[in-house]
């Protein structure tokens, strides 16, 4: 085969990038070392989130191709149009829901403000006390690891798979851990927290996080749960956090997050950063603590500075472009980065402007 | 030391003596002959019943008195009541 891209990284983001190149007619050879990555690690929540417009278009994007795949999706991908609650805990919160509200309405995303009272209704087993939330009815969830398996088999004959540790990228070709060479016009690096070992001038540092999973207890929650201080409280600190934000899984365990802790590469869990997760869910959730929890695991988020991704061409690497540094959103954002790196590669017009993620807004101030 | 001291519980809405220190494990075993001790059904609805004995497998999970514990750390208790399948 005559590979016209060569896509390094079968997560997600390679996986839903090497998708919609073949959709595109390219022909694709994914590699993939099988070292493992965030896609295993994560949550699955699909959601708009709104930081800044351009994570707000990523996401939004992002979100509506989800939903135009979820019909042809296999059963064990696990999605759920579950939606997401944004539970604001006291009045402040309540006014961040207000706003949260009027910037995803004005962006045409389906969204209603919950009352005290309906908050209650919707997800009894939250503590009484909470001021309200706001729903998000157009997000959901997804198993990661077996989207990106169906993305890949649904490529059809124009993807074709290798199981390959690329050691280096060099101008139409890269270099594999066996000494062979595999070449391409167009690469495109998808390999996620391990992208800095092949180039290590991307401004990538890992983040780590921690979840955990309990026994089954079907119907205890509805939505996905999100405490409206995640916001302020996780997105934007540098020191270690916690926030509240547990997913109902369709087989009825409620996973539990999520921790944030910069700069460790450690996989261990740690049981101090478990035990401040789960006392911040018990806030929440007091009935929590009667239940049975069956694992607990981590895994590292690729941040930017910005938390925004790197999307596009590298900035003088010939023929490499980028697809790395989703952090905490990659699942969601796998979609959109995939149809926007699809569109750059083929010279097809973007569907939305893609200079907020292209890799020069960091080398531009690094050499000025 | 008593050493013919029992205890009964209910396991599945059957009545069970055991003697006392007997693990609720155990107690399935005793109480299952028929279905080998089973003591919950996967996500695809496999019986799955107490394996490492020890509080690592997690395989052993039922409710007693209304909480998700392991049937292999848990002493059999006077009135207690273990529902299995969970
Ligand atoms: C705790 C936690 C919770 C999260 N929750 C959510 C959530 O709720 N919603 C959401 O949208 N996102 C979430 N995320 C983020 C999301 O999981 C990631 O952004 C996403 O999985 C990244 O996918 P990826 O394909 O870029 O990278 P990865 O999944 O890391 O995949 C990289 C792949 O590259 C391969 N590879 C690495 N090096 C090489 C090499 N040299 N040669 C060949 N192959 C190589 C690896 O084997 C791996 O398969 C979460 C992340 C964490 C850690
Ligand atoms: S039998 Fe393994 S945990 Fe109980």
């Amino acid at each position: 085969m005559q590979a016209d891209v060569i896509v390094i990284g079968a997560g997600i983001v390679g996986a839903a990038c090497a998708h919609a190149l073949a959709q595109a007619g390219q022909q694709v050879l994914v590699l993939d070392a099988g070292v493992g990555g965030a896609t295993g690690a994560g949550m699955g929540h699909l959601v708009v989130m709104d930081d800044n417009p351009a994570e707000l278009a990523l996401s939004r994007h992002s979100l509506a191709l989800w939903r135009s795949l979820v019909p042809r999706m296999a059963d064990d991908c696990a999605f759920s149009p579950c939606g997401t609650l944004w539970v604001a805990a006291d009045d402040a919160e309540m006014v961040a829901a207000e706003e949260k509200q009027q910037r995803l309405g004005q962006h045409g995303i389906d969204c209603r403000l919950l009352s005290a009272n309906q908050l209650a209704t919707a997800e009894p087993a939250l503590r009484p006390g909470l001021a309200g939330a706001l729903e998000v009815t157009g997000d959901g969830i997804v198993y990661a690891p077996n989207a990106a398996r169906w993305l890949l088999g649904d490529g059809g004959s124009n993807i074709h798979i290798e199981a390959a540790e690329v050691v280096a990228i060099e101008a139409g070709h890269v270099r594999l851990a066996d000494g062979t060479q595999r070449r391409a016009p167009q690469i495109l690096l998808a390999n996620g927290i391990h992208a800095t070992a092949l180039c290590p001038e991307l401004p990538i540092r890992p983040k780590k996080g921690h979840l955990l999973i309990t026994d089954r207890y079907p119907g205890t929650v509805h939505h996905q749960l999100v405490e409206l201080g995640y916001i302020t409280s996780a997105h934007h600190a540098e020191g270690p956090s916690v926030a509240f934000n547990l997913q109902p899984r369709p087989t009825g365990q409620l996973l539990i997050g999520s921790s944030r802790q910069f700069d460790t590469t450690d996989m261990a869990v740690e049981a101090p950063m478990v035990a401040q997760m789960l006392q911040r869910a018990l806030r929440y959730i007091p009935a929590l603590g009667d239940l049975n929890a069956i694992r607990s695991w981590t895994g590292l988020r690729a941040a930017t500075p910005d938390s925004l991704p790197l999307l596009g061409r590298h900035p003088w690497r010939e023929g490499l472009w980028l697809a790395v540094g989703h952090e905490g959103l990659g699942v969601t954002t796998a979609t959109g980065t995939a149809q926007l790196l699809a569109e750059l590669m083929t010279g097809a017009a973007p569907a939305f402007d893609p200079t907020p993620y292209a890799a020069e807004r960091f080398t531009a101030t690094a050499t000025a | 030391m008593k050493k013919t001291e029992t205890v009964a519980l209910r396991i599945n809405g059957q009545t069970l003596s055991v003697r006392a220190g007997t693990s609720v494990a155990a107690a399935l075993r005793i109480a299952g002959s028929a279905d080998m001790g089973t003591a919950r059904r996967s996500v695809l609805g496999q019986a799955r019943a107490p394996f490492c004995g020890m509080g690592i497998c997690h395989e052993c999970r039922v409710d007693i008195d209304g909480r998700r514990r392991l049937a292999c750390q848990t002493r059999c208790e006077d009135g207690m009541v273990v529902e299995t399948s969970a």
